[in-house]
């Protein structure tokens, strides 16, 4: 239960941080990536300050032997540079370029219920579900064809 | 380059205080939980099959919910759909957005704010990779744009 307690909480304030920095408009978020242009440096304030928070925070939270609520970390294993890391980047970043939305602004604006973020969501999920599909099929002819050879891509 | 006027102290001042929340709220799950705040693995991991943990996931998304309708009523113009891309565009982009990040194993929240926090090389690589396509995506469109 306390566990859902941290979920929702943190979510809340995501959300809540997300609206007031103006990351669920566009235009700043795309004015942030037109470095040749008109620069609006909005968004690295935004990850600065974050950034700056999370910095403390991560290095002082991790010195405990275990969270508050939960009996082990949950941290992402995985450490090598890899071609699926940087082409799934690039992707993304495609993507991002093309809308000025990533998906956690993208969430809070789903609430709105407006036609420009049901369609961006709707796809986003599409998106998503199509990854894990052929990777679900993949899994399951590697493990058929020989068991050992079994390897993941768990999402952060 | 040229620096915006839609910049300005107030501007920076609120980015900032939004900016302190995010990290905070990121603080919270990896205290709480253990967890890694990252938008695209908590919306993604949803989809696969493997993963038993569900619930949390759901309740950090009704969170956000709550967070983004509560914001909404008290600050309208925070959540405003204003200034997004035709349809079509945001179809692509949603698409490319959704693919990109369960390959890459990340979006802004968990590589841009997380990763570079924990500071995880992957995350740096991932993040130089989005931002400097997503800059690249701006710089064309802007240049056929004037042209």
């Amino acid at each position: 239960m306390r566990k859902l307690v941290v979920s929702f909480v943190s979510g809340v304030l995501f959300a809540v941080g997300l609206g007031l920095a103006g990351m669920t408009q566009p235009s700043k978020v795309l004015g942030f990536l037109d470095f040749f242009g008109i620069w609006d440096p909005t968004l690295a304030v935004v990850m600065g300050s974050a950034l700056a928070v999370d910095v403390v925070a991560f290095a002082w939270i991790l010195k405990r032997k275990q969270p508050v609520a939960d009996t082990t970390w949950h941290l992402p294993a995985r450490t090598r540079i890899d071609a699926a890391l940087l082409t799934g980047a690039a992707l993304f970043g495609l993507g991002w370029g093309l809308s000025g939305v990533c998906p956690g602004p993208a969430l809070v604006s789903l609430t709105t219920l407006k036609a420009q973020p049901l369609t961006f969501g709707v796809a986003m999920l599409a998106g998503m579900g199509a990854y894990h599909a052929v990777e679900a099929v993949r899994r399951k002819v590697a493990t058929s064809s020989n068991p050992s050879t079994l390897q993941g891509h768990g999402a952060i | 380059m040229i620096l915006s006027p839609a910049f300005t102290p107030q501007v920076a001042a609120i980015a900032a205080l939004g900016g302190g929340l995010i990290g905070l709220s990121a603080a919270l799950l990896l205290c709480g939980q253990g967890r890694i705040l990252g938008v695209s693995g908590i919306v993604g991991r949803l989809f696969s099959a493997s993963s038993k943990d569900t619930d949390w996931r759901v309740v950090f998304l009704v969170g956000v919910g709550v967070g983004a309708i509560v914001l909404g009523l008290v600050s309208p113009d925070r959540v405003a759909v204003v200034g997004w891309a035709p349809l079509g565009q945001l179809a692509v982009a949603g698409l490319l957005v959704g693919y990109g990040t369960q390959l890459g194993n990340g979006c802004t929240s968990g590589h841009g704010v997380c990763g570079l926090a924990r500071r995880s090389p992957r995350s740096l690589a991932a993040t130089l990779t989005f931002m400097g396509t997503a800059a690249a995506v701006v710089f064309t469109l802007n240049q056929l744009k004037g042209a």
